[in-house]
């Protein structure tokens, strides 16, 4: 569904992607992990279309795509950012801000796949006439993701979705990520720095060091410690030692 | 004893009535590390800053007994407070990014913190900021010095925060969620730094978190609040034992790379929680 070859991504005289090549296939789900400054979110920027300056090929369902997309490229691929109090337009209903996408690919019966989606991210249907202050940071997230759903992607790009949420509300969320996949047969590529989250929904995660991506390894497989590259060790015993209780 | 609260209670008058936000909430800190742990909207935030009383206007304050280093917090006056903001108890907040002045050097920053404490001429307030960056593990202090907060990273902000926090000595390090705006290798540096400089010198630390097995890792008691109250208090050794449902929720919740779940439990919250 996602291949990426070589891809290199400039900001003036510095390459902050350095040929990563990666490939998930329909309805998988691959994890970025990396500290910040290592390239990650750069890579997803570059997919999702939001930075046109890089090098290399990404082909999204067989199809080679430039730096400019077409219209049918942003209806296939969707992206959900970290931070739900800045994603949603402040002064816009929920009810605008879901049907934005709908008005600019065209699609007919606004009403009620507005209705639809809502109760797909279960929240009521009370939510839709209120604004994005009026909601708690998860029902933020929830409408951010219903956002991204609406125009009924193929590939949904997830940076850092429950970096900004309680534990409890990230639980409700990374569930609701895994369901939706299920049911709408979604390709993801989440990238985030907790490898607890990114091991949870992805059985594929790639390891981020300095712009390039320094190990593909299974879920398993670093779950068991079989890794390979010494970074990807280091990162792992850091998330194990702390993620148990002292 | 350094902090003392009993029955600590802020409310806010709203068009509706009033909302209380902290609901009666007790602990006390001598030279230790007390972690405090709950969802966004337990009121973790508003109990450490009724101790600074840094609260917004409408904010109502009543407790049994609020005191910090033998001062009354209720009744000292804006003069007292003055004395104890910075001087005894160092503030250190989530995001380096917005508290840092951002076109003011490092180094003048944090000599400009020891001057207004310690008094001394600019030369030596700028030593003083060479050493304490030193101190907080900054390779290079005398470069850092005349950086721009903009040319940092934020592990390095927040080191500086620290280092400033510390210029004047304080007894009590507040530190309202230091880290969740970094990422993770970033985040237990800047956790094992602070626990390291609060040992050494023997300070309390109130860390603020919603991170329970994190902060069970670089406190010796966790205060664990829900809806204003502090649902369990237990020491961070005994966290596996925890008794309170909401405890055990909190823990539960959480994705694990070594015990994977197929599906994350949900915290179900339980209305009988808040009868005490």
């Amino acid at each position: 569904m996602i291949e990426v070859e070589q891809l290199r991504v400039r900001f003036g005289d510095n390459e902050v992607v350095k040929g990563v090549s990666l490939n998930v296939p329909a309805g998988g789900s691959f994890g970025i992990v990396g500290e910040s400054g290592s390239g990650k979110s750069t890579v997803l920027r570059a997919l999702s279309g939001l930075n046109g300056a890089w090098t290399g090929r990404i082909a999204i369902d067989g199809e080679s795509v430039g730096p400019r997309r077409d219209k049918a490229f942003f209806r296939k691929v969707q992206m959900v950012f970290q931070d739900p109090y800045g994603s949603l337009h402040p002064r816009q209903t929920i009810d605008r801000i879901l049907s934005e996408p709908l008005l600019v690919h065209g699609m007919d019966n606004i009403e009620r796949r507005i209705e639809t989606v809502l109760a797909e991210v279960a929240l009521p249907n009370a939510v839709r006439f209120r604004y994005p202050h009026q909601l708690s940071g998860g029902q933020r997230q929830r409408v951010a993701i219903a956002r991204a759903l609406i125009a009924e992607p193929e590939v949904l790009l997830l940076d850092e979705p429950t970096s900004a949420l309680d534990v409890s509300v990230q639980a409700e969320i990374l569930n609701l990520l895994a369901d939706l996949r299920e049911r709408r047969n979604l390709t993801y590529i989440l990238v985030s720095h907790n490898l607890a989250v990114v091991s949870h929904l992805c059985p594929t995660v790639g390891v981020m060091l300095g712009g390039q991506m320094v190990e593909v390894i299974s879920a398993e497989d670093l779950r068991a410690g079989k890794t390979q590259h010494p970074h990807t060790s280091e990162l792992r015993a850091l998330s194990v030692d702390l993620e148990e209780p002292a | 004893m350094l902090v003392d609260i009993q029955n600590l209670r802020v409310s806010f008058a709203t068009r509706t009535g009033t909302f209380e936000a902290v609901r009666g909430v007790s602990f006390q800190i001598g030279t230790e590390k007390l972690g405090i742990v709950g969802e966004s909207g337990s009121g973790k935030s508003l109990t450490a800053r009724a101790l600074m009383r840094l609260l917004p206007q409408n904010a109502r304050i009543t407790a049994d007994r609020l005191s910090f280093d033998g001062v009354d917090i209720l009744k000292a006056d804006e003069r007292a407070m003055r004395g104890l903001r910075g001087k005894r108890a160092g503030f250190i907040l989530q995001d380096p990014k917005y508290s840092l002045n951002p076109v003011m050097t490092i180094g003048r920053q944090v000599a400009e913190s020891w001057r207004q404490h310690k008094g001394g001429s600019r030369k030596e307030a700028l030593e003083a900021a060479v050493d304490l960056l030193d101190q907080v593990r900054i390779r290079d202090p005398r470069r850092v010095c005349d950086l721009y907060p903009h040319e940092v990273s934020g592990g390095m902000g927040q080191r500086v925060m620290i280092a400033m926090m510390l210029a004047p000595d304080p007894a009590l390090l507040i530190a309202d969620e230091p880290t969740s705006a970094l990422d993770a290798t970033v985040q237990a540096e800047i956790l094992r730094l602070m626990e390291d400089l609060v040992s050494k010198r023997g300070m309390g630390l109130i860390l603020i978190s919603h991170d329970l097995p994190l902060v069970s890792h670089f406190c010796d008691r966790v205060a664990v609040m829900y809806s204003g109250r502090v649902m369990e208090e237990l020491s961070a050794g005994t966290l596996a034992q925890a008794k309170h449902p909401y405890t055990k929720g909190l823990l539960n919740c959480l994705p694990s790379l070594t015990h994977p779940k197929p599906r994350l439990p949900v915290l179900s919250r339980d209305a009988a929680w808040l009868q005490s």
